[in-house]
Parts: C-alpha cells; structure tokens; sequence
C-alpha cells in the first residue's frame, strides 16, 4: 500500500519536472522570447545583449534551469512582465477566485448529477431517462462561452435575476480573509457581503458546471444500470431487503466508485472551463489571469507559474482519487 | 408401445451415431413423408435465424443501421460534409464580399438584419452572413478533420509502438503521454499556443491535435497489449512472420474499429476546442475567415448585445455537428461492444 | 395442503421489436412440508425461469407471468411487492449458482449475513452479527469470528456457498430453493455443499427445491424429479423410478450420457443428438421430435399430453420408451 503511494508520487514529481523543463527550455528559446517581451519596442541589440546578461540569459540552459528551478524550490517564481508584482502575489489574490467557483459548480455537478444519473438508470426507458440522455449530449456538445453568454443575456439582461459580471457588487465592501468571498462574508460576519457574493457565483458555476454535470450523470447512469444486473443485487433482493437497504448498501456503495474516479478527472475540465467561464463573466480569476498572459505580450512568468500550477492540481487531485478507491473498495485495499 | 423404428426390421439407430444436424435420423425422417420432413427443417431454420448474423463488423453494422441514433448522427454529418464540399454551389454570394447596401446600414450599434437577398442578413464587415455559415462548414470541417487525423497519426504511433515493443520503450512514452495529461485538454490546449511564437490557423489546429493524442495513444497501446498475447498473435510468431508484418498486417487491423470510433468522437471536441481557443483570442488570427469556430468565438461575443444572431447561428451550426459525431460515435461504440450481441 | 403448488405456471418474455418467447409453459409441481423435489434440465429448458417466477425476482417489465404459485395456500403471484418482499428470505429463500458474484464485494460477510436478521427478525446489528457467527459455524465455516469481517474475495469458493446458505436459512424459512448450487464449484467441494445441504434440510425439515442439470445431483438429493424440456414438464417421477425405469426419451437420453466406469472400453459416449435450440415450438408438435429417436407422425401434430403413469408419475410423450430398453 505505502509501495504505490510512494510510487505515484515519485510518477507525480517526475512529470512535473519534465513538464517545467520542457516549457522552461521552449520558452527561452522562442524568437520572440522575454528579452524581446520585456523591452517591447525599445529593442535594440545592445539594450537586449544588456538585459541579456542581467537576466543570465546568456548562460548555458541548463545552468539557467537550475537556477530556476532553485528559484522555484525557495517559492520566487520572478515578476509579473505585465504589471511588475510578484508572481506569487498576482497568483494568490486570482487563485481562491477560481477555487471558489469550480468548487461551486463541482457542488452543482455532483449533487444534481448522482441522483439524477441514479433515477435514470433506476427508470430505464422511460422519460427521465430519455430526457436526461438527450440532456447529457446536448451538454457535452455545447460551447461552454455560449452557454454562459446565452445565460447571461437570459438571466441578467432580459430578467434580472443575476448580476452580469464580477465578483461582488461594486461599491460594496467586503474583507477579503482567505479569498473565498462567501466564506469570507461568513467569517467577519459581513452576512450582506456574502449573500452578495452568492449571489454572482451562481450563474457562472451553473454554466461551469454543466459538462462536468453531464458526464457524471451519464457515468452514474451507466454504472449503476451496470450494478443492477449483479447477481448480488438479486441475493438482496432474495433475502427480502427493504428497497432502501439494497439502494444504499448494495446498489450505490458499489455504482459510485467509477464516478469517484471520474470526479477526478473532472476537475480538468473544470479547469479548463474556468478559463471560458471567467472571460464571459469577468471573474478575475486564474482564468483571466492566462488569457491577460497570452493576448498582447507573453507574460512568461506568470504563465510558466499557472501551467505548473493547474498540473500540480490536476495531478495531485488525480492521485488522490486513486488512492482514495483503496479505502473505498475493499478489492483493493486488503489483498 | 413398440418402437416402430425397430418394427422396420433395423436396429434402432444409437443416438449421436448420425451426422450432426439440425434435423433427425434418416429413419425418422422416411417414416413420416417429406411433408413433414420440409415442415421440420423450416422450423429448425427459423429458429437459428433469429439467433442473429456471426460476424462481429457485419452484426454491428446491422445494428447500426437499425439504430436511429446512429441514423440520425450520420444524416447530421452526412449533410455537414455534402455542405462543405458543395458550399460554392449553394452559398447565395461570395462570404469575402461586403455587399454596399449592408455596409451602407452599417452603424457603431446596428449591423443590418435580414433581407430579400441577404436572407441571414449581415456581418459586422458587411458581407453575406448566409454565405459565411455555408463556407464555414469548409473551413470547419478542415479544421476539425485536420486536427483529428494529425491526434489520431501521432497517438497511434507512439500507442502502437509503445505496445508493440514494450519494455523501456513503453515506460519511456507513457511518460511523455503523461506529461501530455498533465494538464487538462484545454488547458494544455492554451499552452501550446502560449508557447507557439506565432498564432496562426495551424497553431490551433496543431494544439488541439495534440490533446486528443494521449487518448488514441492509450488506445492503441492497450490494444496492442491485449492482442501481443492472443493466440493468432502467438499463431503468426510461431509460422516465422516477422514481427514488423505481424504489427502491420494483423494487429493493427483489429485495433481499427475502436479508433475509428474514437476518432468520431474526438471531431466533435476538436471543432468545440477550436471554437473555444477562438473565443479567448489565441485561435486563428485571420479573424476574416468563414469559420463557425471563429465567428462564435470572435465577431458573436463582440456583437453579442448588438446582434446575438452573429453567435445563435454559428453557436448551433457547432452544436448540431458536434451532436452529430458525438452520436454516431456513440453509436458505433455500442454497436460493436460484444456485450450487445445477442 | 401442499407447502408450495405451482399451477400451470408460464413465464412469457416479450422485448420490444422482438418475438415472445414462452420460457416456462404451464410447469405444475408441488412440494410436500420437507421434501426435496428436483428440477432437472438443461440451460434454457426454464427450469431458472421458474424459480425466479416462484420468489417474484423476474424483472419488473418484459415478462408476463400467469398461473398459480401457491405457498401454504396463499397465491404467491397475486400478492402486493411488499408482501412479497416481506415473505422472501424469511418463509421462502433462495441461493444461486455463482457465490462469487452473488455477495455484495465491498461489505464485509458478517454485515451480509446480519442483514438478513436484522430485516425479518429486528434484531439490532450487535446481536445479529453474533447470531451471524453461530449461523456461520452451523454451516462449517472454520473460524468463523474471524470471517465477519472479512471480505468475499478473501474468502474461497466453498465457504462463500456455505456463506449463502447460511444466508439463506438465517430466519429458519420452510422452503428454501437452490438453483444450481454447485455447478460453479470445484467437484470435490460439491460433494461437502450438497451434503451439508443434505443435512440441514434434515435437520431444519425445510423443503428443498434443487434446481441442476446434473442428474448426480439429483441422484443423492431428491425424493421426486421433474424434467422440463422448452419450458415444459416431460416426465415427472419419484427418484427411483426415474432411475430405473426413465420412460421420456430426453431422460432417458440424458441417463444414457452419463458415462460410466463399467462401460466397455472403446465405447462412444453417447450424447443426445443436435442441441436445445434444435427444437419446434410446442404448438406445432414435441419440442424433442427433431432430436427424438423415437419419433412418430403423433409427435409432429401438437404437445403431446401430460398423463399419469402407472408408477404414479406423469409423462409427456407418445412414444415412450419401451420398458426393457428403459432399464439401463
């Protein structure tokens, strides 16, 4: 047992490495490189041989690499080549933004979609089902920046049901403790703030929400139509169990452990859509924070930060669901 | 009761000393006429008829054909690619010309709605908006196709070889298929136009490609795991073909249908990806290009208050394609899952 | 009054866009108060179908069901679910042919076993589980503290039957059916189950309902035999007369292909001609005329009859076989 966790992590740390070296090495590399990205316009050769050898640009790569990767170990990631703040700093204040919202719609997904995808199976054929499935493909097919642009003209512009954009109303106060802006209302009793924060993270998290809603109802679906035609549902029910013993002990403890899997795998895609999601809704998370780094000049520290970033995410949140199915199934956990 | 067989004066035949077939002895069968001899074996046929076909492509393919799922996915992109190929032939104008009576409507909130001969009406440029979405499904489908078979080529080379050899090999591109899931398709999307030096139709094309490649990656690799110790593998070796024929000409081949059903499926994501990379502002740079992906991404959201249907048209154009693959491609997944079969 | 009277009972399943197909056509049968009755048959005769029809387990849609299953008097099939479900387990129980797939594989064997208990006799997890332990010992389950919390993978195949059984007899029911208890086990093992069922159907006076396609099995076990062939019942008769004198030429053809030790060497094994779906529909004739050495034109005209025989059994063919051929 301890032989896999220290087995996947080394997996882990050695992924990571290659992916920060590959993107550490191609970004030096490129003709329109950071030198160039820094001076902008007032690029001449002598001004870039200058701030060459000030930025050790001139060093053999891999000495640069090392160095970077100290860098990295001791948390100083460099500066900011668009506004000048640390990376760390610009990072940590979009970071708890995006966490906020892929947790909100994480919350939508798994709570709306387990029951659903377990009612579908359970009345196979007939209208949930049907419905439902046509709902998990049309899901799955739709452009998630459409989908937000077509809930935020509905709900904001033609009902105003929701805010349009942002965060937090402007104008109103709030003090920012951990990032999360509804926890944050919480815990310095600013109950308005809260509420008020609620109330835009809504609509961005059900449009965040919906792929992942639909790939977990049709996983849950099809893993609990599967489960149903295990022999051992038939023991139970040949013992005479009531239907919520059977629905709980026998039927979901065993369907539910391919959606945690997919939980996992599921939080990618809420990363991805994070970054859609933000530009429809002006979100100001890490999001906006990519697209602000691509469009009009590489920010190259600020990327190189947030790609590492949402791998050690991805990667890690991976590993844990696949050490987690050794405490949920037993197959697995005691040899 | 006496037997009557044995009344014919022959011994009673001993049971499982006749030829196997769905039928009787010869001595039952003279006993009761032909008549009846015709009416049993019709009966015998038919109730092996209703035991379905035997080949595992032939029974899928009639499943499919019965299935209005997988119809419906095939008219949608049946129709997709007859409009691509045939847009110069039913677009109205030309989708680069701007047209003066749309440009001469054309103001800071306003861009000119439908008209006798501009039955979409016009884009922010002044062109034909009808004309542009038929010349989309072009550029479309190139991308989407493009893409796909860029994915598809590299996944199932570094899958097969990683499959086909094993050993370090294996290990040493599942580690590079890993560093290529390290991040989230999207995600790592981004990243590779991020890292691209400049932003062009095949950056994108190009990005987006290499998502799909863990995916076919790990399909081939499994396939060919599996098939490396099945017995017509083992068959082959043993005969003296060389493993390079055997790879080729026999385990490739059988890897085919679970790729092609995966490549079906990754055109739908392809062309969802495109759109998406579009709308952020890293996709295509050529803004001017009659492209579905680009003109959601790009003139929709700009014009979304002014003129939503710059997006709705595009948005469902994406929609029902994307549908469409997604549906056959389900649908041939399960047409040739032998679970299915009866 | 006869524990259990099944009364032409038939099963018809019904797809969409595919034919009706009658699994079970109008099978009668009873059981007497602690008797052990065989239903023999080969895979697709029915024999499964009608004992998921008798417990109510058939699924809820795709099948009609009709007949009588008459439990201690009361109409089994005219009953509401519910009551059905309260009955199962606990008057009448059941266990299936593959033990590995037929425990739940991430809730531990005592939990399984308690379960039972808890549901039919309200007993609180603490004592169920300690009654769970002496049920499990009762069917020779060594060590058996130790095995309630264990897992069914951890576990071999013959004390996960013994497991199921326990299971099954937990509340004491008086008819217990098992549908092919064996087939899935090592032969050796097979001999230890059928003979610890053996003893408790003794030993408890629960009726036994022993559902195989092994007349081994039957040989050992059971005071009547039924054999069902597409659905029907073809010859019904008390063990040793089936034995000694099987007068259907499906039994007797079965009998026959059993091989045995003092048969000449060189001898071909005999088998029964063709295969279960080399049959007609019953309308049209006998569903064994095409695999029937002892055919004749009656055969081809319609089902033949259910009639008594002289040995007080019953007998579905117009031709049988002839008595001296009979005995083997």
């Amino acid at each position: 047992m301890l032989r896999v966790i220290v087995r996947r992590l080394l997996q882990l740390a050695v992924t990571l490495i290659a992916l920060s070296a590959l993107i550490f090495i191609w970004l030096r590399n490129l003709p329109g490189g950071p030198v160039e990205a820094l001076l902008g316009e007032r690029a001449t050769p002598e001004r870039r041989a200058l701030l060459t050898k000030a930025l050790g640009y001139d060093q053999p790569i891999l000495v640069q690499y090392g160095k970077f990767m100290q860098r990295v170990l001791t948390g100083d990631f460099g500066n900011s080549i668009r506004t000048g703040d640390p990376v760390t700093e610009v990072i940590s204040r979009a970071f708890p933004a995006t966490i906020e919202l892929a947790l909100a719609a994480m919350i939508i997904a798994v709570g709306l979609g387990v029951p659903l995808g377990y009612l579908a199976a359970r009345w196979r054929g007939r209208a949930l089902d049907n419905l439902t499935i046509a709902g998990t493909l049309l899901g799955i097919s739709i452009p998630i920046f459409f989908l937000g642009y077509l809930l935020k003209d509905v709900f904001t512009q033609n009902i105003h049901w929701f805010p349009p954009s942002g965060r937090l109303t402007t104008g109103l106060d709030n003090t920012s403790v951990t990032g999360f802006f509804v926890l944050d209302g919480l815990l310095t009793r600013e109950f308005d703030a809260s509420a008020d924060a609620l109330w835009h993270l809504i609509l961005p998290a059900i449009t965040l929400a919906t792929i992942p809603l639909a790939v977990i109802v049709r996983i849950t679906r099809a893993s609990v139509l599967d489960v149903l035609n295990e022999d051992y549902v038939r023991t139970a029910e040949a013992k005479g169990l009531r239907h919520r013993t059977i629905r709980g002990r026998h039927i979901l403890r065993n369907a539910l452990l391919p959606v945690v899997t997919t939980i996992g795998l599921q939080t990618g895609a809420l990363l991805s859509g994070a970054v859609l999601t933000e530009k429809v809704y002006n979100w100001g998370g890490l999001g906006t924070l990519i697209t602000d780094s691509i469009s009009g000049g590489r920010d190259y520290p600020v990327l190189q930060a947030i790609i590492l970033l949402a791998a050690l995410v991805f990667v890690v949140v991976n590993l844990l669901v696949d050490l987690s199915y050794a405490f949920i199934d037993p197959r697995v956990r005691v040899r | 009761m006496s037997d009557p067989t044995t009344q014919a004066g022959a011994p009673a035949p001993r049971s499982g000393d006749d030829k196997p077939r769905p039928g009787m002895s010869e001595r039952s069968i003279g006993l009761l006429g032909d008549r009846k001899k015709a009416r049993l074996d019709e009966l015998a046929q038919a109730s092996a008829a209703d035991r379905g076909g035997i080949s595992l492509v032939r029974d899928a393919v009639r499943r499919l054909r019965r299935n209005p799922v997988a119809i419906v996915g095939a008219i949608i992109v049946g129709l997709f690619v007859l409009m691509a190929i045939f847009a110069p032939l039913i677009a109205p104008h030309d989708p680069v010309q701007r047209f003066d009576e749309l440009t001469k409507n054309l103001t800071v909130d306003t861009i000119p709605g439908a008209t006798a001969d501009h039955p979409l009406g016009s884009d922010p440029l002044g062109r034909d908006f009808l004309s542009r979405m038929i010349y989309g499904a072009r550029q479309t489908l190139f991308v989407g196709v493009l893409a796909t078979l860029i994915g598809l080529a590299l996944g199932v080379l570094i899958g097969a070889i990683a499959g086909a050899f094993g050993g370090w090999v294996d290990v040493v591109l599942m580690r590079l298929t890993d560093v290529m899931l390290a991040l989230p398709s999207l995600l790592l999307a981004i990243t590779l136009v991020a890292l691209a030096s400049r932003s062009s139709q095949w950056t994108v094309i190009f990005a987006v490609a290499i998502v799909s490649v863990p995916i076919f990656a790990r399909l081939l690799r499994g396939s060919m795991l599996a098939q490396r110790e099945s017995d017509h593998v083992l068959a082959a070796r043993a005969l003296g073909v060389k493993e390079r024929n055997i790879v080729l000409r026999h385990m490739l081949p059988n890897s085919l249908t679970a790729v092609i059903v995966q490549a079906t499926l990754t055109f739908a994501v392809a062309i969802l990806d495109a759109a998406a990379l579009s709308f952020l502002g890293l996709g295509d740079p050529d803004i001017n290009r009659a492209e579905w992906g680009l003109m959601l991404g790009v003139d929709g959201q700009r014009y979304f208050e002014v003129r939503p249907e710059l997006a709705y048209y595009p948005a469902l154009a994406i929609i029902v394609v994307a549908l469409g693959f997604t549906l056959l491609g389900e649908a041939m997944r399960e047409a040739i899952d032998p679970k299915n079969r009866r | 009054m006869s524990l259990l009277d099944v009364r032409d009972l038939s099963v018809v399943f019904q797809r969409r866009g595919e034919r009706p197909f009658t699994a079970v056509d109008k099978v009668s049968f009873s059981v007497e108060p602690g008797q052990t009755v065989g239903l023999v048959g080969e895979s697709g005769c029915g024999k499964s179908v009608t004992s998921l029809a008798i417990m109510g387990l058939l699924p809820k849609r795709g099948n009609k069901v009709t007949g009588e299953v008459l439990f201690e008097g009361t109409d089994l099939l005219k009953l509401r679910p519910d009551d059905m479900r309260d009955r199962r387990g606990r008057e009448i129980s059941m266990i299936f042919q593959d033990p590995l797939s037929s425990l739940n594989p991430v809730i531990p064997i005592g939990v399984q076993v308690a379960e039972v208990l808890e549901r039919h006799q309200g007993r609180d997890r603490k004592q169920a589980l300690r009654e769970s332990r002496d049920l499990l010992d009762a069917v020779g389950i060594p060590d058996p503290q130790r095995r309630l919390s264990e897992y069914p993978h951890q576990i071999s195949g013959g004390m996960r039957q013994r497991a199921l059984i326990a299971i099954a007899l937990a509340c004491k029911p008086r008819l217990l059916i098992a549908d092919e208890p064996t087939t899935a086990l090592d032969v050796t093992i097979q001999a230890q189950i059928l003979t610890l069922l053996k003893q408790l159907v003794d030993e408890t006076g629960t009726a036994l309902v022993m559902i195989t396609h092994d007349l081994g099995v039957v040989a050992g076990l059971c005071d009547t035999v039924n054999v069902l062939y597409g659905g029907k019942v073809v010859e019904r008769a008390r063990r040793h007369e089936l034995f000694a004198h099987a007068r259907h030429p499906y039994t007797h053809g079965l009998l026959n292909s059993v091989p045995r030790l003092d048969s000449p060497r060189g001898e071909r094994l005999h088998a029964i001609r063709g295969s279960v779906s080399d049959n007609i529909p019953w309308a049209e004739g006998c569903a064994f005329a095409p695999r029937c050495d002892n055919v004749v034109d009656a055969c081809l005209e319609g089902p033949p009859p259910l009639e008594p025989t002289a040995s007080g059994g019953d007998l579905r063919c117009n031709n049988p076989v002839s008595e001296e051929v009979a005995v083997r």
